[in-house]
């Protein structure tokens, strides 16, 4: 079908300019690991302790790394206003936003798992136990941040202060990723059986869902002039 | 009726467009009808609504008040039909800098639902003289020759309404007589080219209708050999010109 | 529409009588709570002023799709006036809730089901009046704000969810004592009436600031009117 080969091609099209330079995908990483390293400086991750704060502290890296992708994924369009030259083709606006979404969400898994990989090492903390869950329901607590993510950053490149703006939009209304993001995998790191925090996921699938088709629906409207 | 039929087809329209920046009128009250074969100079001083007249017709900018229609309808509900037909070249070139000209326009050609692309995209270059150069990044390029790679991109699609917006900018002779003779054929088959340019003198010799426009009016539309010279004092007064 | 409906100064009026009946029903009605003593009067506000912020955010997501599907300028004015008001009664549950709880339970904060997604509420007005100061192109203002809008209100149910499943399973010291739960009759009355006053007020002080953006609007019309008119021949 036509439409999915539009989004094929401007996920490409971002994978492809990020790979000339990696400068983004570069940056994302290395800001994920600083957090991950100052945060050593608040605890001694040991055992129990760690369990309780890992998630947090993985979920806050993850956060902040994603909001220094959606800036510069925004940003990139604005040069030579190449987000106007999508807007010329005739193509449903909404397509855009998916394939952006794509994009953004490809390199912040990237950046997460990197995250992952310095917190095993760092905190001698293995999460091989428990990949399979822990994986689910990173992928689908980032699938949903990223869903709002890559609509707030296009609004925020319209404004002045758009390093600002982009978090003071994104953080209130990620709360219930964060929330379940947090509390699933706690329970996936823990072992618990999923059935305990299986809500917790089911509330990740609803977000992501929602604001997909929320954002899809209204991305035309951050196109208009 | 049906001769009233065939000139509601392919016709680009304005009715009564103005368009506000706050308190500013960048254009007021405009009616204007483009068709297909159609060879416009947009000319006017600056601040008169050039850019912002050609962006509307582009679909990149929605009017305040008033409508857009192509082909007898509103562009507001449907703008799919009218952006497939429809070319645009503007200040921004649309490009994005790490990938090359030939990359930039095969992402366009599949925006754009191009046919035969790779065959487009060589004649495309071909016809900007760009094939030795396609494959380098666009920002290793000079401001011209990104400029005609941004025209390559316009022209990808074979659309019927070419808009561009000061297209001669940054170009050396020989590209601006390229563009120029370009410009001058596309009317014969069956192309609308609407168009704006400092050098009057320059614009004058592509065009056969004259749109001159004044702090967001249209001051004048008609045949370039007819102009009046109330209308070609504005143009004048715009450019530089030999006359005084 | 506007000057037939009710006068500016009967609703005012009408505003500083139900405040009145409410506080003297908060102070002299409703009966004292055992535990909390005369403090516990404070949740009257505290509640009234929370459904009324909600309340506020509604309107701002009506105004908003109001605004992008008929492009009605009072559809955004309603956005607009409605998010500058809901702010304030927002401000004032995280102010009562300090104001209740440190007497109380000697703490100045509670992170509660109500308080927390209040606090959220809060970022997300501020957050779009925010927008609304700082799109670089005025023009694009509205429809921007309106996204905004939009996805703010749809994730609130999800946020107010997601913070009460989460305070289940970790409880915290609740400042409401179980809301709606184990309420007196005649507390529910005041509660009830509190509410209506809080309502009143909202109404007016929306209507104040829909006028003044009635007349901005009106302004702006004479001087693009005029734009217009310079020029032409």
């Amino acid at each position: 079908m036509r439409n999915l080969r539009i989004v094929g091609a401007i996920f490409a099209k971002d994978l492809r300019v990020e790979w000339r330079h990696r400068e983004t995908l570069v940056s994302m990483c290395v800001f994920g690991l600083l957090m991950v390293f100052l945060f050593n400086f608040a605890f001694e991750p040991a055992g129990e302790e760690a369990l309780r704060l890992l998630p947090g502290l993985l979920w806050i890296a993850f956060a902040f790394a994603g909001i220094l992708g959606f800036n510069r994924s925004a940003a990139a369009e604005l040069e030579n206003s190449c987000l106007e030259g999508m807007a010329l083709a005739p193509i449903d606006p909404g397509l855009i936003y998916l394939g952006k979404m794509l994009a953004n969400l490809f390199f912040l898994l990237i950046a997460e798992a990197v995250v992952v990989f310095a917190v095993s090492l760092w905190y001698n903390f293995s999460f091989l136990p428990s990949i399979k869950w822990f994986a689910l329901t990173v992928f689908l607590g980032t699938l949903g941040y990223v869903a709002v993510g890559t609509i707030f950053g296009a609004v925020s490149a319209n404004t002045r202060m758009r390093e600002v703006m982009l978090p003071v939009l994104q953080f209130p209304v990620a709360v219930p990723v964060f929330i379940a993001g947090i509390e699933a995998t706690t329970g996936a790191l823990r072992g618990s059986p999923p059935a305990e925090y299986a809500s917790w996921l089911r509330l990740l699938i609803g977000f992501s869902v929602v604001f997909l088709v929320l954002s899809y629906l209204l991305f035309e409207y951050v196109l208009e002039e | 009726m049906p001769s009233d039929e065939s000139r509601v087809e392919l016709a680009l329209e304005l009715l009564n467009v103005s368009k506000f920046f706050g308190d500013l009128a960048a254009l007021k009250e405009v009616h204007l009808r483009f068709e297909p074969g159609d060879s416009v100079l947009i000319y006017g001083p600056n601040g008169a609504g050039k850019t912002t007249l050609l962006r509307i017709l582009a679909t990149l900018a929605r009017p305040s008040e008033g409508r857009v229609f192509f082909n007898g309808r509103d562009l507001r509900r449907d703008p799919a039909p009218a952006k497939s037909r429809i070319g645009f070249v503007s200040h921004a070139t649309f490009l994005y800098g790490e990938l090359s000209a030939r990359e930039n326009l095969r992402f366009a050609g599949t925006l754009f639902g191009v046919s035969g692309v790779e065959k487009r995209i060589r004649e495309a270059l071909e016809l900007f003289a760009l094939l030795d150069r396609a494959d380098e990044p666009v920002r290793k390029l000079s401001r011209g020759l990104q400029q005609r790679a941004s025209l390559a991109r316009a022209f990808l699609h074979d659309p019927d309404f070419l808009l561009l917006d000061e297209p001669f900018t940054g170009l050396d002779a020989a590209s601006a007589e390229n563009l120029r003779a370009i410009l001058k054929g596309l009317p014969e088959r069956g192309k609308a080219v609407v168009f704006s340019t400092h050098d009057f003198e320059q614009g004058a010799s592509i065009a056969r209708r004259l749109v001159a426009l004044d702090r967001g009016r249209v001051k004048y539309d008609g045949p370039l050999s007819h102009a009046p010279l109330g209308a070609l004092r504005i143009a004048r007064g715009a450019g530089r010109t030999k006359d005084a | 529409m506007g000057n037939k409906t009710f006068p500016l100064t009967l609703h005012l009026l009408l505003t500083l009588v139900w405040v009145f009946v409410a506080l003297y029903m908060i102070f002299q009605y409703a009966p004292e709570e055992t535990t909390m003593g005369e403090v516990q009067r404070i949740f009257y506000i505290h509640v009234s002023s929370a459904w009324t912020a909600f309340l506020a955010y509604f309107l701002v997501f009506v105004g908003s799709v109001g605004y992008l599907w008929k492009r009605a300028p009072f559809a955004d004015d309603l956005a607009q006036a409605s998010s500058e008001v809901g702010l304030v009664f927002c401000t004032c549950v995280l102010v009562t809730g300090p104001l209740w709880a440190k007497p109380v339970w000697g703490i100045w904060w509670t992170w509660d089901a109500r308080l927390t997604s209040t606090f959220v509420l809060w970022l997300l007005f501020i957050a779009y009046l925010m927008l609304r100061s700082y799109v670089l192109n005025p023009g694009r203002t509205e429809v921007m704000a309106a996204v905004v809008g939009i996805i703010g209100f749809v994730d609130v149910p999800i946020v107010y969810m997601s913070i009460r499943w989460w305070r289940t399973q970790h409880p915290q010291p609740v400042i409401a004592g179980g809301e709606g739960s184990g309420l007196d009759a005649a507390m529910w009355i005041t509660l009830l009436v509190t509410w209506g006053a809080f309502l009143c007020l909202f109404s007016y002080l929306l209507r104040q600031r829909l006028w003044l953006a009635e007349g901005r609007r009106e302004a702006r019309r004479l001087r693009q009117g005029l734009a217009l008119q310079t020029s032409r021949e």
